[in-house]
């Protein structure tokens, strides 16, 4: 049986079933509200699994199931070398999203990375500790700023409400998802000019790992002809 | 599955330190992190495993025995010390190498404030009669030239010390360089405020941009304002001592022909001599001991990117018939990180340490 995982609630649940059901493949819940069970109709030997977005990226790496929608983000940051295990299938055209490094809009002094690494030994000389950006990205971030060369910066971790840490004074600069910049702007911050690190988006990915059994494979062929992928 | 510890290997190596003098030491498996955060930055995460402890906060499994030994060192304090350690040290990797997350290391570190020539040549003829008959090439270089000549390039000292912290990042030195060198453009965006600040004050400047929020206060970003003004107005490092650095970057010789080239590089930049005339020094110390000069082979940007950040003599043996493996042993000076550990105290030290496993992996003679 084909597992294909997708998100169970919010957003991005509805969006996948819509895009789905666009081209002809019904995705539904079966049983009550609060039951993560669900069906695949119009493809035969097809079940529905209905997963945290978060456990997405893991469940396609250690192929648990075959097939799954999660954003582009989540999969580089938790799935170390994931092109080895999961391969991209189809950008899904919602759910987009920018992971940007942002620092305070008044730092006129700070508009690109290499402005922020000096600004981060300045700050580190002066104040007895690094420069703390916030984040729940932390592998994505920290290996932009490796590549980028920006040093004498600490990851402070930040699970939600990222961009208020800077004025708590939790962080100095803020490393987050932003679709508009609007909640940014609103926090007095901005986005630096090159900090753009990943440009996300809700993508049917497939598992490398999980048991592809002939069937499956004939499922697989089936549900991309009829998707249209 | 139980890996293979080559206990023969790892018996003799620590009775060839001990018989050089060494006293053994052990140290903990679980490091503080923040130390090693402190000294590596944010990257060792990515080479470190990290777990936590609900007293002691954050620890990492050890990535090597430097700091751990450094610090057994400081509180003991005779001088001079060696000491040798062996045990496992734990890497994590990101790409899926095949490379072992876990190995055995067997180290010697010599802390010493006399003749720093003749300490590097003890631990490199060290290493060199621990390895014999096994077919390894030797490969040195010198991170004290590079840093030489970093200080010897007619800038201001803020751009020499942005360059020196950047030494072991060289895609980052590179890029630093060539802003320097006039060889690349300035970022629109800092022509576009360096313009604004010619006809406006620096603070009117400022207020403009945004209310103030966070840490980095307000007149710290006036400072870095006027430092990237006065940047501005510096003139580029000259061709010629770009070019000299590219130089010194590419060399690969002997040392006795490295050495011959970089005297007639100095011609043009005097600074490089005193570093210079300790390269020749250790090279002396090194035939001294033995060493026969004409088997190794000197790298101009050896030691760069190793995680222990070295800023003296580097070097590695390499199984030339594998060169898929890692250096099979590896060392260097690393008196500033020293520096960093004993807050400000001078404590010399040189040290390397050999992977047991690689040795009896590539077995006798290559």
């Amino acid at each position: 049986m084909l597992k294909l995982g997708v998100p169970s609630k919010g957003r991005l649940m509805d969006k996948t079933f819509d895009w789905f059901g666009a081209r002809g493949v019904g995705l539904k819940r079966t049983g009550s509200e609060r039951e993560y069970a669900g069906a695949v109709e119009g493809v035969e030997g097809c079940e529905l699994h209905l997963l945290s977005a978060g456990e997405i990226p893991a469940a396609l790496a250690d192929g648990r199931i075959h097939l799954g929608v999660t954003g582009t983000d989540l999969v580089r940051e938790k799935i170390a070398g994931w092109e080895q295990r999961i391969e991209e299938l189809e950008p899904l055209g919602f759910g987009q999203a920018n992971l940007v490094i942002a620092v305070p809009a008044f730092w006129a002094d700070v508009d690109t990375l290499d402005d922020l690494d000096a600004a981060a030994a300045a700050f580190r000389a002066s104040h007895g500790h690094r420069l703390r950006i916030a984040t729940k990205y932390h592998r994505l971030i920290r290996e932009f700023l490796r590549q980028n060369g920006v040093a004498d910066y600490a990851l402070v971790d930040s699970q939600g409400a990222t961009e208020g840490t800077v004025k708590n004074e939790t962080a100095e600069a803020i490393a987050d998802i932003t679709s508009s910049g609007e909640t940014l702007r609103a926090n007095h911050l901005k986005i630096l000019a090159d900090g753009l690190v990943h440009r996300s988006q809700a993508t049917l990915f497939r598992s490398r790992k999980a048991e592809w059994s002939a069937e499956d494979r004939a499922t697989l062929a089936t549900l991309k002809g009829v998707l249209g992928i | 599955m139980l890996k293979d510890v080559p206990r023969e290997e790892v018996t003799r190596l620590i009775g060839l330190f001990e018989a050089a003098g060494a006293v053994r030491v052990g140290a903990d498996v679980l490091q503080p992190a923040d130390t090693l955060l402190d000294l590596y930055g944010e990257e060792i995460r990515a080479r470190a495993y990290v777990t936590h402890d609900p007293l002691r906060g954050e620890l990492m499994l050890r990535p090597d025995f430097t700091v751990p030994v450094v610090q057994a060192h400081m509180a003991q304090g005779q001088e001079p010390a060696r000491y040798c350690y062996a045990g496992t040290v734990f890497r994590m990797q990101e790409a899926d190498t095949g490379r072992p997350s876990e190995f055995e290391q067997v180290g010697f570190e010599l802390f010493d404030r006399g003749d720093r020539a003749r300490a590097d040549a003890e631990v490199f003829s060290l290493m060199s009669q621990c390895l014999e008959g096994r077919g390894l090439r030797a490969a040195i270089g010198d991170i004290g030239l590079l840093s030489a000549a970093v200080a010897g390039l007619s800038t201001s000292e803020k751009r020499r010390a942005a360059l020196m912290r950047h030494l072991w990042r060289p895609r980052r030195f590179r890029a630093l360089l060539d802003r320097f060198g006039g060889r690349s453009a300035v970022p629109a965006s800092r022509a576009a405020l360096l313009a604004r600040m010619e006809s406006e004050a620096a603070e009117k400047v400022l207020s403009g941009a945004g209310v103030a929020i966070g840490k980095r206060r307000a007149d710290e970003v006036l400072a870095r304002m006027a430092t990237l003004q006065a940047d501005a107005a510096e003139p580029p490092i000259p061709e010629a001592e770009l070019g000299l650095l590219d130089d010194l970057l590419g060399v690969r010789a002997s040392p006795t022909d490295a050495l011959e080239h970089l005297r007639d590089l100095a011609v043009d930049m005097p600074a490089l001599t005193p570093a210079l005339d300790n390269f020749a020094a250790r090279l002396d110390a090194l035939a001294d001991a033995g060493i026969d000069l004409a088997t190794l082979a000197f790298e101009g940007s050896f030691g760069r990117t190793l995680l222990e950040y070295y800023d003296g003599f580097v070097f590695g043996f390499f199984a030339p018939e594998r060169p898929d493996l890692p250096a099979v042993a590896s060392g260097g000076r690393y008196d500033a990180l020293c520096r960093v550990l004993g807050q400000g105290r001078e404590i010399p030290a040189v040290g390397a340490v050999i992977r047991p496993a690689l040795l009896a992996e590539i077995g006798e003679a290559g």
